[in-house]
């Protein structure tokens, strides 16, 4: 009997709704345009942090820059002869890389030196990479590929600063999925690098600190300041927290920017909910007098409130997930990616937070409900006969 | 009756398909495992410090390994004209200790 009562009132509802439906699916539409925005940047953002930070786990212990003058400036090779003397080091060994800029396509690369190879079981490189020893090969990133239309065993010629061409053998393409760390990438041996950069001997870009105890690295980060005053250590905690500040930062603009559109979306709503329309009272009014309770105009209300918020917010949280992982962002992606000449094309893993998805519902569905019930009370406990005749 | 029936379908039914994309979703994460653990193969290799995502400025494709001050506003969070530049945190200086005191002692 219950159960029937409560279908009748929701199926009564669902009539009632229907009636305004234009007004409805207006208020429908925005809704799910205002989740599915504030959705997306929460899905996004948390993908791009989780994978950023899984990625990133086994980068550099300990990094040191010297600086010159405020800037990061290369570095002497034998300062790593100091730096392997404090207590708690395994090891320093220097690493080359830097930026090379392609006047063919006007397009930046990141040029680097291999640290060590890569297992044979790596799928996300066809060929092979160079090693350091070696000269003359080139692995190179998606991007490259594709921008300068070259294939395994093609030539990549690039200008040293004297101006001379130097070609590389492209011996290894870094597939598409590992793009968002490979894109831009250009693999080379330490003694092409040397040429290309044109680096003096005993000089590096920065040195790679070995730590023996990880909790040990802000210490021994301390000790290397303490020694050599003009360096600059980067702890790897400092680079994951880098991208945590990164992306939460994104996610907090671009909800600052669609601040706007979720206050007028809020008033509208505060607007629609709240205040009933001469229509609604007199229905309420009408109810009352043919015997409905209060309860069951409270009940309808809920149901109408449900029926709103929860389409709502089902349309918006499902149109967020195809826009995110099944469209990679298309529509935030040209203003996270910037200005460039070449854009990495990334497909995000679907990395989700459950909690997330559940605070968006309560934040989205509960307010409504409850903004919808409380007027609704005020006037289903008011005298049919006042509240019909207004 | 009907109507009643139909939106409780359709909201099983939309509730059904969430379900689905966060089982979809803890899939493909197990899926893309291999993946993520030969990306981060390769960055230990080529000891990379930053991903590959915005290459318009040097503080945008390497954000971790940025400068913290310089001439012309060049850090994350400064007032320039690159897109993914306005949209960068600015260096977090928590770690840093610097006691300014002004005036008489």
């Amino acid at each position: 009997m219950s159960l029937t009562k409560h279908i009748n009132i929701l199926d009564y509802t669902l009539l009632s709704l229907l009636r305004r439906k234009f007004r409805n699916a207006g208020i429908i539409l925005v809704f799910s345009l205002v989740i599915c925005i504030t959705g997306s940047v929460l899905l996004l953002t948390y993908a791009f942090k989780r994978e950023a930070v899984l990625v990133l786990g086994n980068v550099p212990e300990l990094i040191v820059q010297k600086m010159t003058a405020g800037r990061h400036e290369l570095i002497p090779v034998s300062l790593g002869e100091e730096i392997s003397r404090i207590p708690g080091v395994s090891g320093v060994e220097p690493r080359y890389w830097g930026y090379y800029f392609d006047s063919f396509t006007k397009a930046n690369y990141t040029v680097v030196t291999p640290g060590g190879r890569l297992s044979e079981g790596n799928k996300l490189l066809q060929g092979r990479l160079p090693s350091a020893e070696e000269k003359g090969v080139a692995a190179i990133g998606g991007g490259i590929a594709r921008t300068r239309f070259l294939g395994i065993d093609d030539d990549l010629a690039l200008f040293s600063p004297d101006g001379k061409l130097r070609n590389f053998r492209v011996v290894g393409i870094f597939q598409a999925p590992s793009e968002l760390l490979t894109f831009d990438l250009i693999v080379i041996g330490k003694g092409d690098l040397q040429e290309l950069f044109s680096l003096p001997p005993g000089i590096a870009t920065d040195l790679v600190v070995g730590v023996r105890n990880e909790t040990e690295a802000p210490v021994i980060a301390r000790k290397i300041r303490e020694r050599i005053p003009d360096s600059r250590p980067i702890l790897r905690r400092e680079i994951i927290r880098t991208y945590d500040a990164v992306f939460s930062w994104r996610s907090g603009l671009i909800l600052t920017l669609f601040a706007g559109a979720l206050a007028a979306f809020a008033i509208l709503a505060w607007d629609k909910a709240t205040g009933l329309s001469a229509d609604e009272r007199r229905e309420i009014g009408i109810l009352k007098a043919l015997g409905w309770e209060t309860s069951d105009i409270l009940e309808m209300k809920f149901w109408e409130g449900v029926a709103i918020s929860l389409t709502s917010f089902f349309l918006g949280i499902l149109a967020a997930y195809a826009h995110i992982f099944f469209f990679d962002a298309a529509l935030f992606a040209p203003a996270l990616k910037g200005w460039s000449v070449i854009y990495p094309r990334f497909h995000l893993v679907p990395f989700i937070d459950p909690y997330q998805i559940a605070t968006l519902l309560s934040l989205t569905v509960i307010p409504y409900i409850a903004s919808t019930i409380i007027p609704s009370w005020k006037a289903a406990v008011t005298d049919p006969d006042e509240v019909v005749r207004g | 009756m009907n109507r009643a029936f139909v939106f409780l379908a359709g909201a099983g039914l939309c509730l059904l398909a969430l379900t689905g994309l966060l089982f979809r979703s803890a899939a493909t994460v197990r899926q893309q495992g291999n993946t993520v653990r030969d990306m981060t193969e390769i960055a230990a290799c080529l000891r990379l410090t930053d991903i590959s995502f915005s290459h318009d400025a040097r503080y945008t494709r390497h954000p971790s390994q940025a400068d913290l001050f310089s001439a012309f506003q060049d850090h994350p969070g400064s007032i320039e004209h690159f897109p993914s530049g306005s949209v960068s945190a600015p260096p977090d200086f928590s770690g840093i200790g610097t006691a300014i005191s002004a005036g008489k002692r």
